[in-house]
């Protein structure tokens, strides 16, 4: 087949119809200051060799660190049976299957990572996973909409979010219109029930609480499903996997979605991505579920198999009408999930879910004594992650730390445009890290 | 060849009105040739009683194996009860869709819209049979 590109006639008959006045115009969402208003300055072209030697000496630039720094992307433990499995051809070169029973491992593979999101979430069903936890979050948002039929036009969020994910609900939002409520926290970080009561009324698709929140701080998620629940809407929890094998689970705090970041479970912190989006919901709510599930069911021989199910909620059957538009998945990144959860097991997360919460709150103790650092939010129960107000600038500490070998944590000036926060310092304290290094973190910030 | 009872009248978007007996109350569902159109249904999407409908505007869908379609409100109403066995059994739309496979009970508000629909031979023609 000969590759025919569009005439200049072609673009500006289909610009006339969707009504556009240039190609240009269809890149205006791009921020000016990202687009780019020259041709490509390249290099001429390297040989293999000279790329590698390119690529080392970049790579040799990079500085090891021992991280406190969480946000959303944590430093867990990820065994190299990980990466043997993931690696494996069957499973690094495939992409989403478009013609899946043919491939039954990655259905399984599927099927089985499924299983274990609907085992942490406590809920009903699960999909093949999406982006990152922001996206998926994003997703709920729309398909607590698509549930209520298009009659509820606003959701309520937490102002304690993650201001990422706030910031692409709101991308995913344009052209929607929903009314997106903020909810203010209080001053231990979490959620003012009051506030809460006063945003979710009868025109409210949704209610999205995400626990630990941005700050590390635990909320109540069964408070908010209460509140949720009074006024017809759904509760969508934002969760932290690992924090799971600790806390009660979004279905048991009533929650009717569930997303989260699903990096931390086997997944490398690389720069913060790829990411794992997970989602789980209620089964009354699978028909407008987006993503791809995989379902176990047997042949005309009567052997188990497994296939894509109920593909007829999704955008290549359903077109406009499907919940979403997203028919793929992070595939490998739910691998690594998989294979990591089969192999640390239920006894495995839990230990490492404890070991993160002691030393989290070993260095919360010994931060919060030092001079010139406080908690920001007393009293706000946390998990491996906690918010401190410092004296000196979080940007100068964390300097001070990274000259020992230490990345201090989030200076959370950057996001102080979206917060009501101008400045402080968010810590992550991971099973990975010793009480040594602890102690040395410590030292840094205090010296 | 597909079933077209001569006392029904039809929408072209292939759902039925059937009188119930009861003043300007009509069950809805679809014909014969759309669920055999259709194939096997696997859902029945169906609104809550009490919810109301402009005429043509969608009231639910209907799922096949590998498709999905609205269910068009042939006239405007009032859905006064919805067939709660479908959510078990939405099969039945295959094996009965003018009986036990019907959808709503619909409280139309305006009559005259009846005048709209297609009766049995008009419908036949619409989907390319001639009526028996």
């Amino acid at each position: 087949m000969s590759y025919v590109p569009h005439s200049p006639d072609d673009v500006r008959r289909m610009l006339d119809v969707i009504g556009v006045a240039s190609v240009a115009d269809l890149f205006a969402q791009i921020p000016q200051e990202y687009l780019l208003d020259r041709p490509l300055d390249l290099p001429p072209p390297l040989s293999e060799w000279e790329t590698a030697r390119l690529l080392m000496g970049k790579a040799a630039a990079n500085e090891t660190l021992i991280c406190f720094a969480g946000g959303g992307i944590y430093d867990h433990f990820v065994p190299a049976a990980v990466d043997m499995i993931l690696r494996r051809s069957e499973f690094y070169t495939a992409y989403t299957p478009y013609q899946p029973e043919v491939s039954q491992g990655t259905l399984q593979v599927i099927y089985e990572f499924q299983s274990l999101i609907c085992e942490l979430t406590g809920l009903d069903v699960a999909n093949a996973s999406m982006y990152d936890g922001a996206s998926a979050t994003a997703e709920a948002m729309l398909m607590a909409r698509a549930v209520a039929r298009g009659t509820r036009n606003a959701v309520a969020v937490a102002g304690s979010l993650h201001p990422h994910y706030r910031r692409v609900l709101e991308t995913y939002n344009a052209g929607v219109g929903l009314e997106i409520r903020t909810v203010p926290f209080g001053a231990d970080g979490r959620l003012d029930p009051d506030a809460l009561r006063a945003a979710v009324r009868d025109d409210t698709a949704a209610v999205i609480v995400q626990s630990p929140n941005f700050f590390g701080v635990i909320e109540d998620w069964s408070a908010a499903a209460d509140v949720a629940h009074a006024a017809g809407a759904l509760l969508v929890a934002v969760f932290d996997p690992v924090s799971l094998a600790l806390l009660r689970s979004p279905g048991e705090c009533g929650a009717d979605i569930a997303v989260g970041e699903g990096q931390g479970l086997g997944n490398a912190m690389s720069v913060g991505g790829p990411g794992l989006g997970l989602f789980a919901c209620r089964q009354q709510f699978v028909r407008h579920m987006p993503g791809r599930i995989a379902g176990a069911t047997v042949d005309q021989d009567g052997r188990r198999g497994f296939v894509l199910t109920l593909q007829t909620r999704e955008q290549h059957i359903r077109r406009e009408k499907a919940t979403s538009n997203i028919c793929t998945n992070h595939a490998l990144n739910a691998l690594a999930a998989t294979v990591f959860l089969a192999l640390v097991g239920k006894q495995g997360l839990r230990r490492m879910a404890e070991a993160s919460l002691r030393g989290a709150h070993y260095a919360f103790e010994r931060l919060t004594a030092l001079d010139g650092i406080e908690p920001m939010f007393p009293g706000g129960p946390f998990f491996k992650e906690f918010a401190l107000r410092t004296e000196r600038p979080a940007r100068e500490l964390i300097d001070a730390a990274r000259a020992r070998g230490l990345l201090a944590g989030i200076a959370l000036d950057r996001f102080q445009d979206v917060l009501p926060v101008r400045d402080g310092l968010l810590v992550a304290v991971t099973e990975k890290r010793s009480k040594e290094e602890i102690d040395l973190l410590v030292s840094a910030l205090g010296g | 060849m597909s079933e077209i009872p001569p006392d029904l009248l039809y929408s072209e978007e292939h759902e039925y009105l059937k009188p119930t007996g009861e003043e300007g109350v009509y069950q809805v569902g679809i014909t014969d040739y759309a669920q055999g159109e259709l194939g096997d249904i696997v859902y029945v999407e169906l609104p809550d009683e009490g919810s109301k409908f402009a005429r043509m505007e969608p009231f639910g869908t209907v799922e096949a194996v590998k498709a999905v379609s609205d269910l068009y409100c042939p006239v405007a109403g009032e859905v006064i009860e919805v067939n709660a066995a479908l959510a078990d059994d939405p099969a039945l739309v295959n094996s009965d869709p003018y009986g036990e496979g019907w959808m709503i009970k619909l409280k139309i508000s305006d009559e005259s819209e009846l005048d709209s629909l297609l009766g049995a031979a008009e419908y036949a023609a619409h989907i390319g049979e001639s009526s028996e």
